[in-house]
């Protein structure tokens, strides 16, 4: 019973991270190009550039 | 406008009107920050990460450029500029200077369905979180934690599930409270009564401390359900962008003379009758209105459908939706752009609307049969065991029970999830589907109604022989019409490479033809009189239109034109035919062309000249008759009977408002894509009732244990995964059988004269 008090929550909480995580890319548009994420790997010229700034 | 600037256009037919304007491109975007502002422009040929490089390293170097930022899955790119540092015309230009075509897109109507699923994505999230954490706790209850420990997991899920079903919940109540509302009834309804009386029950259940508890159920359940909704809604948010980024054809606007000899663009809504307007090379007419000035050849093939270019003389009215092929014309509005040709033709669309058989969701048919059998046996079994055994408490647990083994999960996934994997594979195959419906309507179809030019036909003449003169004339005639924008000698110079002929003193006469001198004699390239031959000249049987070749005031070659049949459209009609579905040709072209290409392609019905009325009450009476029809077609006159069909169908090519009447729009370019997607939609619709059958079996083989009291959480958590997932896994057989093949058919159908005269 001891146990399930401290592993109750981190259980919990750790599955609220998840959530809140999703929820925050979610947010900042990282699901919205999902294509041109896996091509824009390919590019090593360029990486960081200025236009990137959201 | 200086003479120069009607020679300086370049061979090709300008195919998107690039009539861009600072003020209309500022009206378009909105403001990102206190001094910048947000614009997206489409590039639908962007596909790489070479495309992205090349279009945001152009867009970037140019000062006024915040950020430039490629979307490659919706295929835009969205500027963030500061107006006061330079022109935003500067930024498409820089898109073009690239190498990609472009233009500005509409932000309202993205804006908004982007957040419809958002929305569901956030709500499928917080149930697949409460779900997943809730079913750790039935499990540790299944497998015997006992009174203490059983009671907290209880109250601990209850925490998690209360506030998740209110989140999640959302998009199915609204749903079912809009349908309750207007005393109808829809899929909605008796999942919310299944969830919301499963948590209410189960809350009851848990302050009175009892031994089961249906949260598992009732948020697994919302996350299911959330799943299908989200790949329907993907699915067609998917097409709607695709279709939303082709070429915008309507012109939003025009340049208007000024009395003082300048100009200013103006739009579209504010152009009054006999506003002077200036319309350049390719772009198109954006009111009806008259010529005042110059003369020229315009392209009517969306418009009325006559597949040749008409030349026009100051005095001749030009309706709305036409393409100014050559020299500028400084015109006069008639009339304004809601009193347009355009206008009168949504006008007509909405009636054909109102007149079409209304068509209720399959979905929604057997949720209006099968929610009331779903309660009324709930309700038997509560007023069963309560008056019968006397035990209103297992009377109340097992008639919730019923509702939740017989909630429509798999029965309301059954149907979208088949749709939206139907709608992958039409999508895959370059076929946009807007909604479900369509593909349900046109598994009924039994007669497909096609238009012609554009449609069978390019809608793009060809050149297909030369009907008199030495071979040795093509080449120099190619290099001749390499100086022109007419269809004509936009066709020829693509066939011949052009002769290594010094050619000087270029003239075009609009309407005429050109005129060069080279190696010391006079050319002239266009009509019979013009190169001093007798109209009719060469050819008489009025196969299609031609072009004289004349060296010094004597016709040395004729060409000859026709409208090409797309590649693959004899197949395409001779499945159709063989499928049992009767075929027939409404167009609007002159009679002589329809029967020439109705005969290439086998078909025996067609008509020709038909007003957009005529074809609307064509159809109708079809309608009447009782028969599902299909119709396919792009133009403008099309649009009121894309309308009105049963379902229907266009190219991409198709102008704008035939496009966005219609329920299905290929970009594939092949007429493959009608008996492609009429076997699609048959398949689907067998799948649906498959599902249907499947759902509504499993749940009746599940009613006698749930009415009997033997359902706990658990059998009712393994017995809605499984026929959910039998129904997923049923649905996805839609993706074998053979996709259309890709590739050009080697040898083009083409319209002849011999077609005509046999």
């Amino acid at each position: 019973m001891n146990g399930l008090v401290i592993l109750i929550p981190a259980a919990i909480c750790l599955g609220l991270l998840a959530l809140v995580t999703f929820l925050w890319s979610l947010k900042t548009g990282q699901y919205d190009d999902l294509k041109g994420a896996s091509e824009r790997i390919l590019d090593d010229e360029a990486p960081i550039r200025r236009t990137d700034r959201k | 406008m200086p003479a120069s600037a009607i020679m300086a256009t370049s061979g090709t037919i300008a195919a998107e009107p690039v009539s861009d304007d600072a003020e209309a491109l500022l009206a378009l975007s909105r403001a990102a920050g206190p001094t910048a502002r947000q614009i997206e422009f489409a590039v639908p040929d962007a596909y790489c990460v070479t495309c992205i490089n090349a279009i945001e390293t152009g867009l970037g170097r140019l000062p006024q450029v915040v950020s430039a930022r490629v979307n490659l899955s919706q295929r835009w790119v969205r500027v963030v500029f500061a107006p006061e540092k330079g022109s935003v015309l500067d930024l498409p230009r820089a898109i073009r200077a690239s190498g990609y075509r472009t233009h500005a897109l509409d932000p309202v109507a993205d804006g908004r369905q982007d957040q419809a699923l958002h929305e569901l994505i956030r709500c499928m999230a917080v149930a697949g979180f409460a779900a997943g954490n809730i079913m750790l706790f039935s499990v540790s209850i299944w497998s015997g934690a006992d009174a203490a420990t059983r009671d907290m997991f209880h109250w601990i899920s209850a925490l998690i599930a209360l506030p998740a079903i209110a989140y999640a919940g959302r998009p199915f109540f609204r749903s079912a409270f809009a349908a309750l509302r207007v005393g109808r009834t829809n899929m909605d309804v008796p999942t919310s009564i299944g969830v919301v009386l499963a948590t209410l029950l189960s809350l009851w259940e848990t302050v009175h401390s009892g031994a089961h508890a249906y949260f598992d159920a009732s948020t697994m359940l919302l996350f299911f359900l959330l799943v299908g909704r989200t790949f329907d809604h993907l699915m067609r948010e998917k097409a709607r962008g695709a279709i939303a980024n082709l070429a915008r054809l309507t012109p939003r606007g025009a340049t208007r003379w000024l009395a003082d000899g300048t100009t200013a663009y103006v739009p579209a809504e504010d152009i009054t009758p006999g506003m002077l307007l200036l319309l350049r090379a390719g772009e198109r007419v954006p009111v009806d209105c008259r010529i005042v000035e110059g003369s020229g050849d315009v392209d009517l093939s969306i418009v009325t459908g006559e597949s040749m270019a008409v030349a026009v003389a100051p005095g001749a009215s030009l309706a709305a939706g036409a393409i100014n092929l050559g020299a500028v014309l400084k015109v006069e509005a008639e009339r304004t752009a809601s009193e347009s040709f355009l206008s009168q033709m949504a006008m007509l669309m909405e009636t054909a609307e109102a007149s079409r058989t209304a068509h209720r969701r399959i979905a929604d048919r057997a949720a209006s049969i099968y929610a009331p059998a779903v309660h009324a046996s709930a309700l038997l079994t509560l007023l069963g065991w309560g008056l019968l055994v006397g035990d209103w408490h297992a009377a109340m647990l097992n008639a919730v029970a019923v509702l939740i083994i017989t909630c429509p999960c798999a029965l309301a996934l059954a149907v979208p999830i088949v749709h939206a994997v139907a709608a992958g594979r039409l999508f895959r195959n370059g076929i946009m589907m807007r909604d479900g419906t369509a593909l349900e309507r046109a598994a009924a179809v039994t007669d497909i109604v096609f238009d012609k030019t554009g449609t069978l036909t390019i809608g793009a003449v060809r050149y297909i022989g030369q009907a008199s003169g030495d071979p040795a004339m093509l080449p120099i005639a190619a290099s001749l019409a390499w100086h022109s924008q007419h269809p004509l000698a936009v066709a020829l110079s693509a066939t011949a490479p052009p002769a290594p002929l010094l050619v000087e003193e270029i003239r075009e006469t609009a309407g005429q033809g050109m005129e060069a001198r080279a190696d010391g004699a006079t050319w002239r390239l266009g009509s019979a009189p013009f190169c001093g031959g007798a109209d009719g000249d060469g050819d008489d049987r009025g196969a299609g239109p031609e072009i004289c070749l004349g060296r010094n005031g004597a016709v040395v070659a004729v060409f000859r034109f026709a409208d090409a049949i797309r590649p693959d459209a004899v197949s395409a009609v001779a499945e159709l035919d063989q499928g049992g579905k009767g075929v027939r040709i409404l167009s609007g072209d002159g009679p002589q062309a329809v029967r020439a290409a109705a005969e290439a392609l086998g078909i025996w019905g067609h008509a020709a000249r038909l007003s957009p009325e005529a074809k609307l009450a064509d159809l109708q009476a079809e309608a009447a008759a009782g028969r599902r029809v299909m119709m396919v077609g792009d133009g403008i006159n099309d649009a009121p009977a894309l309308r009105a069909a049963h379902v229907s169908m266009a190219p991409s090519s198709a102008s704008d408002i035939g496009r966005s009447a219609a329920d299905f729009v290929f970009t594939n370019g092949r007429l493959a894509s009608v008996p492609f997607v009429l076997g699609i939609a048959r398949r689907a619709d067998r799948l649906v009732r498959e599902n249907l059958v499947l759902a509504i079996g499993y749940n009746a083989l599940a009613l006698p244990l749930a009415v009997t009291g033997h359902v706990t959480p658990l059998v009712a958590a393994v017995a809605m995964s499984t026929s959910s997932i039998l129904v997923v896994a049923n649905a996805l057989r839609l993706n074998f059988g053979t996709d259309l093949v890709r590739r050009e058919e080697p040898v083009p159908a083409i319209i002849t004269a011999e077609a005509v005269r046999s």
